[in-house]
């Protein structure tokens, strides 16, 4: 009997022309999504260098998956801008349309965290969020820098 | 890129017939090496953006074109308003009227060469850049609004520089048309910090030494002369234009199936010039144009606080202040008719030839200078408007090297730290909050930035005026 593995989540950045692709893969849409929220801090910085010290929540509804998950980027990207933040740690919830979340994170520590790029907003281009045939969701895009 | 999909037509320009859904031709400019080894989505791309409505006598490419999002970086194009022409968030990008500005000192290389590195420590200091920076100005609804309608102008007449800095700039400094209104609020609180700052990634504030002159009399005309120092100041419409740009290529996506229009890829997420979303997102982007330009001003007013205190009887003055990522109304000569067309240009430069109408006085006899960026260790480029019959892309010419390894890749090639103490060795001191975002920015990772512009000039897009050795690079 073959042993079916447990998919893990999983953060990833992959290569474009000027900017970053972020993808998030898990078990579920939600952990896909969260997993795509540390992928975008990985463009900036080392995830692990920064504190979960305050929460952030994060609501967005969209029509598709696909917007839902640029909402959800971009909504980490505006609070990153306002409140000068680096996140670390998310928890997302999704029912239907709507996704609720929430971002640990503090605020930037330019020796500690050594930003490198600044995300200026997460794209159409390569936006898709599926399942691969193992049961593996992914969501990914392009995030301009 | 496969060239035998493309017909050569000169030199440096090639054609790709439309085929499919294209409505019109593509035109790649660029040598037959420069052409060879760009990325294969970039055909991709304009190939789509051929296709769009009211599109108008061909989509063009430049010599440092490259993949981007929407439109491809390097990528010009009209739309005719009455043809059902379209405005795209993507054709114009996130970071509206990103540009550059060159600033004359008056000043020569081994007059600053004793102070370099103490020049380079004060910048730093004085201009905020990279993540996590702030500007010391917060404006309230009232300014912001005052702002965004007037562009560098209101700078000028808050203090923030000179009167004559405004004929020196495109749309002498105030991009008319803004709406203010049609910027949320959003957009509005991400630039409330962000006056005056710099920004990251290719974004730089660059000390040059004026190396080489290619063309004596425009040069002199520019007021440029070997030896002789300038300042090149490369930023945009930070956090308010990239919010902008988020919220109107959502907003595009979705409403392009009720619109009528369809889309060859998500990307090209745009609305018809003629439509209340299209000329909301025109206002909403001219005042991101505006934010632009008040921004670099803010930038000229504390670079020159910097030098006046390293070289008191220097004169600051603009040579000129132009803007990459626009659509703009213009007019131009399409097969022997006057057009009012909507130009995108995404990672490229309005270049407007001698005689244009809407150049100021200075540059009615040469043409408009085209800065052409380089990349920390490689020379940048002062090139000029060429006036030629029929014009080449709308008058657009390159924009920078434009990159050829990914930010990923290029993290796999080099050390920040090791870029920096090898381009010190070379004269060059860079400054900058984030090796890691060196290493992303080194030079390597860009085309060859003086193969570009010899194929910008053996296009015809522009002509070379000058070139300038970098000695002092703040990164963001």
């Amino acid at each position: 009997m073959v042993k079916v593995q447990p998919i893990k989540p999983r953060a990833e950045l992959f290569a474009h022309g000027a900017d970053i692709g972020v993808r998030g893969l898990g078990p579920s849409r939600a952990t896909a999504f969260e997993q795509a929220g540390l992928a975008l801090m990985m463009a900036v910085t080392e995830p692990s260098r920064v504190a979960p010290q305050t929460a952030v929540e994060i609501q967005c509804e969209a029509p598709n998956d696909a917007i839902l998950l640029m909402d959800w980027l971009n909504a980490l990207i505006y609070e990153m801008s306002v409140r000068q933040f680096l996140f670390g740690r998310f928890a997302v919830v999704i029912n239907g349309e709507r996704l609720v979340g929430q971002a640990w994170g503090e605020p930037v520590n330019r020796s500690r965290h050594t930003p490198a790029v600044e995300p200026k907003g997460a794209t159409l281009t390569l936006l898709k969020v599926e399942t691969r045939r193992d049961g593996t969701w992914v969501a990914q895009c392009v995030v301009d820098v | 890129m496969d060239l035998s999909q493309l017909k050569q037509v000169s030199t440096c320009e090639w054609r790709h017939e439309p085929e499919g859904a294209m409505r019109v031709p593509v035109v790649l400019y660029g040598s037959q090496t420069i052409i060879s080894e760009m990325d294969d989505k970039v055909l991709e791309q304009i190939n789509n953006v051929a296709s769009l409505p009211g599109i108008v006598d061909a989509a063009y490419t430049m010599p440092d074109a490259h993949w981007g999002y929407g439109f491809p970086i390097g990528g010009v194009a009209a739309f005719d308003p009455e043809e059902g022409g379209i405005v795209s968030a993507g054709g114009v990008g996130f970071d509206i009227s990103c540009g550059v500005r060159t600033l004359l000192t008056g000043i020569r290389s081994l007059e600053l060469r004793h102070c370099q590195e103490s020049l380079a420590d004060s910048l730093f200091r004085a201009i905020p850049a990279g993540v996590g920076s702030k500007g010391a100005i917060a404006l309230d609804s009232t300014e912001m609004d005052h702002m965004l309608l007037s562009g560098a102008r209101w700078a000028v007449e808050r203090g923030y520089g000179d009167p004559e800095d405004l004929e020196h700039i495109e749309e002498s400094g105030q991009m008319p048309g803004a709406l203010p209104v049609a910027v949320s609020e959003r957009a509005r609180l991400r630039q409330r910090q962000e006056m005056g700052t710099l920004g990251s990634g290719n974004h730089y504030l660059e000390v040059q030494e004026v190396s080489t002159v290619f063309d004596n009399t425009t040069a002199a005309t520019f007021g440029l002369a070997e030896g002789n120092i300038v300042i090149s100041i490369h930023c945009g419409s930070r956090g308010l234009g990239h919010q902008i740009g988020t919220d109107f290529l959502r907003e595009m996506a979705l409403a392009a199936p009720g619109q009528g229009i369809h889309l060859p890829d998500l990307e090209l997420a745009c609305a018809p010039i003629r439509s209340a979303l299209g000329e909301r997102y025109l206002g909403a982007m001219r005042a991101g144009i505006n934010c632009a330009l008040a921004n670099r001003q803010i930038i000229t007013h504390l670079v020159r606080r910097v030098f006046a205190h390293f070289f008191p009887g220097a004169e600051l003055t603009t040579l000129f202040d132009v803007s990459h990522n626009t659509c703009k109304e213009e007019d131009h000569d399409v097969a022997g008719h006057r057009r009012r067309l909507f130009v995108h240009r995404k990672g490229a430069t309005r270049a407007f030839g001698a005689g244009h109408p809407n150049l100021p006085g200075t540059f009615a006899a040469t043409g408009q200078p085209v800065f052409i960026g380089g990349s920390m260790g490689t020379t940048s480029a002062i090139m000029v408007g060429a006036a030629t019959r029929p014009e080449h892309a709308f008058a657009s010419s390159c924009h920078g090297a434009g990159r050829q390894l990914s930010r990923h890749q290029a993290l796999k090639h080099w050390q920040g730290r090791k870029v920096v103490d090898e381009l010190r060795k070379r004269g060059i001191i860079i400054k900058s909050p984030s090796m890691r975002g060196v290493a992303e920015e080194a030079p390597g990772a860009y085309k060859n930035s003086a193969a570009v512009v010899d194929a910008a000039h053996q296009a015809g897009l522009s002509r070379k005026v000058a070139s300038l050795q970098p000695l002092i690079c703040i990164k963001g």
